[in-house]
């Protein structure tokens, strides 16, 4: 490249110098994909947790994961939201955004909120202060000191309580809360966040008919607006809220496609019901 | 006015035992004080120069019980080389009051310390400048704990180290700097520490009424502190802490830089713990290295468990009865006081795992269930 060459690359007009760009740059999704996995692998001693994994989520649609135990859905999860470091491969978040080069406070600021397994609240804090805590503000250490809540974020918060149906149990305890509601603030302390993305882990685990009904409601009402990844094994409640469903199994992708086509899926069938159902299918 | 009672009423909000704790500290002192100024030796009231500098003393350790609260009651990072920070404190403050003995000291050298003297040493070491200025040896009081803190907690933060580990890594560095200090080469007085204090802002420390005036600057010190810490705690920063007392992980998925929380909260505490130690010093006349003694850093880890973590409040009460307790054991059966120190410790981690103040709140709740039963029948 000659020097003339260089310099008009330096001097571009299109684009600013790396270190005058906005470091929170908005997420790029020109393209409608929202997340690009490619060729992640991991392994623990040996243990191919991801092997080759490809996964594509388009912008503001409901994925479903489903896999048999130790397929990879909860790693994947770590890998994205920066808890586990992947061996290889590239994690991004819209076009812009390296997820693998970000910690998981950096991640979460990007606007991926994640529910675990195991609901985790703050069981020494009333579910408003859990909620607080959770809402998309400035959370360096000065900005957060200082901070007061505005109307508008009481107004949010409250919006919330009547959402996931604990407006009567604002003051008390989280950990006072039963299994079923904890679950519930989890999800609402998502909710006020307003993530971009949504991964979300097992979320009817220990729920009633009745709250399991109208956490799908929930979901299916968020897809659109906000992208959602859920890893579910009750597959009943798959079936009343995915589009698209994605198998797993030992860490790659086994299928793809709405829940009638994994149904009748040759693979899918063979590792979930064994070689003899998918031979007799055959016959 | 109103301005006024607003931050009145934000001070009883903010914890209900704030503002009752502040009048009691308050009055306290200053009865005690006129007591001392303004009775005569023979009346019933009068409170000797003795006692007044012992509360002086506890006070000190109530505001150091206090630092060590802030970060495992409210954080739960277990430090058990919180000493280290005091006794830093303590130097600073010590270095300042040697240099204000002058020609004052045995050797009647103008510009070294005696135990430079005798170790022959013909200039002041670099770290001894300006030492004679009272408000620069107040700002390192501060300043060198902080830093100490900050170094620190960047490194074992970031690198993720908690629980037992970090508690471990705390004992080391205060025992590093007890072998550090007892050096004579380090020029910090050695073994001997630095002692036989003349004078503060030319005040003599010997005077009734310069002790008297340090035991009413702790308390009101003691007071602010107290205000502040417990303003920080409620505000959402306050809330945040909590959180990654509970889940440190739940924490940073919900965006926030656990790592940087807890290294600003180490350091505050660090500044309070080295402001306590700076008022100890001039109230107790000698500073040395025992003060880093691994042994004292547990210490107050036992009076922050017996008046109950998490509450600003059971620190100091904790603080206060553990030291009156160890005067008074110390003069009966000097030798069962650590006997004592560990049995009340097992006790407390074993019946009282909320300490005082936690048992104070189960008795209010039980007397509020009976009395509410009581109204139904």
């Amino acid at each position: 490249m000659s020097t003339l060459d260089n310099t008009r690359e330096f001097f571009r007009r299109d684009q600013v110098w790396s270190f005058l760009a906005p470091e929170q740059a908005a997420v790029n999704v020109d393209n409608k994909m929202i997340l690009y996995v490619e060729d992640l692998n991991l392994s623990f001693d040996g243990f191919k947790a991801l092997n080759n994994l490809n996964l594509y989520i388009n912008d503001g649609e409901l994925r479903c994961l489903i896999g048999a135990n130790g397929a990879g859905k909860t790693t994947l999860m770590d890998v994205i939201t920066g808890k586990t470091q992947c061996d290889s491969g590239t994690v991004f978040f819209g076009q812009n955004h390296n997820l693998l080069n970000k910690d998981e406070a950096e991640i979460a600021q990007l606007g991926i909120g994640r529910k675990f397994q195991k609901p985790t609240v703050f069981e020494e804090q009333t579910v408003f202060d859990n909620l607080e805590l959770s809402l998309k503000t400035d959370k360096r250490v000065l900005p957060t000191l200082f901070s007061r809540l505005t109307p508008t974020q009481i107004d949010r918060i409250d919006d919330v309580l009547k959402t996931i149906g604990l407006a009567k149990h604002r003051f008390m305890l989280a950990g006072a809360l039963s299994h079923g509601q904890k679950q519930w603030l989890e999800i609402g302390m998502l909710l006020v966040a307003e993530p971009r993305l949504l991964l979300i882990d097992e979320p009817v685990a220990g729920m009633t008919a009745q709250e399991t009904e109208r956490t799908a409601e929930l979901l299916t009402s968020l897809a659109g607006e906000r992208t959602v990844i859920v890893v579910e094994h009750d597959m009943e409640f798959v079936r009343s809220i995915a589009r698209t469903v994605t198998v797993l199994h030992q860490g790659s992708v086994l299928a793809e496609g709405t829940m009638d086509q994994i149904q009748s899926n040759k693979d899918v069938i063979e590792v979930y019901l064994g070689e003899e159902a998918a031979a007799g299918e055959q016959a | 006015m109103t301005r006024l009672t607003a931050w009145f009423s934000e001070g009883r909000s903010t914890g209900k035992h704030t503002l009752p704790f502040v009048v009691i500290l308050l009055s306290v002192t200053i009865l005690a004080s006129a007591a001392n100024l303004f009775l005569p030796v023979d009346s019933i009231f009068y409170v000797s120069t003795y006692t007044i500098t012992l509360l002086g003393k506890y006070l000190c350790y109530a505001m150091l019980a206090l630092a060590v609260d802030i970060i495992w009651g409210y954080c739960g990072i277990l430090s058990l080389g919180h000493g280290a920070f005091f006794a830093l404190g303590g130097y600073a403050m010590g270095m300042y009051l040697m240099r204000q003995i002058g020609d004052r000291g045995v050797y009647g050298n103008p510009l070294l310390p005696d135990f430079m003297v005798f170790l022959d040493w013909k200039e002041l070491p670099w770290f001894w400048l300006g030492m004679d200025q009272f408000w620069f040896a107040m700002l390192m009081a501060v300043v060198v704990p902080g830093f100490l803190a900050f170094v620190f907690g960047w490194l074992a933060f970031r690198s993720r180290v908690t629980g037992v580990y970090l508690s471990i890594m705390t004992q080391a560095l205060t025992y590093a700097l007890l072998l550090a200090f007892f050096r004579n080469e380090m020029g910090f007085g050695g073994n001997n520490g630095l002692t036989d204090f003349k004078e503060i802002l030319g005040f003599n420390l010997q005077a009734d009424s310069t002790r008297v005036a340090l035991f009413l600057i702790t308390a009101i010190l003691l007071a602010v502190i107290f205000v502040v810490s417990q303003k920080i705690l409620s505000s959402r920063l306050g809330k945040v802490v909590l959180a990654i007392r509970d889940s440190e992980s739940r924490s940073r998925f919900i965006g926030y830089r656990t790592d940087r929380y807890k290294v600003w909260l180490f350091v505050y505490s660090a500044v309070i713990a080295g402001i306590a130690g700076a008022l100890y010093v001039p109230q107790v006349g000698i500073i040395n290295p025992g003060e880093f003694s691994p042994i004292n850093s547990i210490e107050m880890v036992i009076w922050v468990a017996v008046g109950g973590r998490g509450t600003l409040i059971g620190a100091v009460i904790g603080a206060l009865l553990v030291n009156y307790a160890k005067t008074r054991f110390t003069a009966i059966m000097p030798d069962a006081w650590l006997f004592a120190l560990g049995a009340m410790f097992v006790l407390v981690t074993l019946y009282l795992p909320k300490g005082l103040m936690g048992l104070y709140g189960q008795l209010k709740a039980k007397r509020n269930t009976v009395m509410n039963k009581e109204s139904q029948a």
